[in-house]
């Protein structure tokens, strides 16, 4: 199984870059425009998602491995964490506390700027990080076991 | 009153559209019908001017859709058959009458449809968390997206435990459909 025909191959490798961006965007400016991590997340993996369907499974997995997933499924969930600990350290003590935003408010005010809202941007990243990587980590096992399966119905019959 | 009309007609779209998904024998038009629900419900979403769920539905339903058509296309029997049991389809409709009779029941004590459920709380009571949300969202937490101030920086908490059941579930999911078990003979040598 190595991909589709040369027409969805040409025009995925178009607009995997777009749809790339697009999550990119959605995750980033989460805290100014509708939109956010989670949702982000799910655009990033689809890009990746498109590029298996288009090329087959060894090329997607060149370009994203399992365990490089795995990895950035856990760091991202651990940079979520990591935010809501570094209110302890910072600022007036609590968990999940903005303490990037109280103090930027002492000083000059940016509001509706890209980097503004303290660690909420910070989250979005965090979160958009792990939803991607988790949910393109999903398929990819799915597509391996399909692939199992099948092989162990021709070695049966 | 017209969106009163437009919100009818999509519910009877989508309860068809439910009907069908069940009904139907072939496995792949059931697939599809999931999917018009989903799509429905996202253009629900947008219309109840919550423009952040609906991006959210919208992404997670294409990629349930990929993923769901895949599995169904590779599935070498994709039609049902076998005859449904009279009595379950008594029993069930009766169900179905009972929920919905103790639903609108329900209904009764909910408040009207557009207001706040913190607002008719403070009638009783002087918390208006609601109006607090909209009005100090940007001095207190700098997004102008409210949606976002609300579910990463009030209630993070939600957040984590949503992060955390995701990645649980993933886990779970690995384990199930991992290539090597662990008694498989590469291991063990």
């Amino acid at each position: 199984m190595k991909g589709m025909t040369i027409i969805v191959k040409s025009i995925s490798s178009w607009v995997k870059m777009l749809i790339f961006l697009f999550g990119i965007y959605i995750t980033i400016f989460g805290h100014l425009t509708p939109g956010g991590g989670f949702a982000g997340g799910v655009i990033l993996a689809c890009s990746f998602i498109l590029l298996m369907l288009a090329f087959g499974r060894e090329y997607a997995e060149e370009n994203l491995s399992l365990g490089l997933t795995s990895k950035l499924d856990c760091v991202g969930a651990l940079l979520f964490a990591a935010v809501a600990l570094c209110g302890f350290f910072f600022g007036a003590a609590g968990f999940f506390v903005n303490f990037l935003h109280q103090e930027w408010q002492a000083g000059q005010a940016t509001a509706l700027k890209l980097v503004s809202a303290g660690t909420i941007p910070l989250s979005n990243i965090a979160i958009g990080l792990k939803v991607g990587a988790s949910l393109f980590m999903i398929v990819l096992i799915l597509s391996v076991f399909r692939c199992d399966s099948s092989a162990g119905k021709q070695e049966v019959s | 009153m017209s969106m009163f009309c437009f919100f009818l007609f999509f519910m009877i779209f989508l309860v068809i559209a439910a009907l069908i998904a069940v009904h139907t024998d072939n496995l792949l038009s059931s697939v599809i019908c999931v999917g018009a629900i989903g799509f429905g419900g996202s253009l629900m979403f947008l219309f109840l001017r919550a423009p952040d769920i609906a991006i959210t539905q919208i992404a997670v339903e294409v990629l349930g859709l990929i993923i769901l058509i895949r599995a169904t296309i590779s599935r070498d029997k994709t039609f049902i058959s076998g005859q449904r049991e009279f009595f379950g389809i008594v029993f069930s409709v009766a169900v179905l009458f009972a929920i919905s009779a103790v639903g609108l029941k329900g209904f009764e004590d909910l408040p009207e449809f557009g207001t706040p459920a913190f607002v008719a709380a403070a009638e009783t009571q002087e918390i208006v968390a609601s109006e607090d949300y909209i009005e100090q969202s940007l001095s207190r937490t700098g997004a102008a997206n409210a949606v976002a101030a609300v579910i990463l920086d009030w209630r993070a908490y939600d957040t984590l435990g949503e992060a955390t059941v995701l990645f649980t579930s993933i886990l779970g999911a690995v384990v199930i459909l991992r290539k090597e078990t662990r008694n498989s003979p590469e291991t063990i040598k």
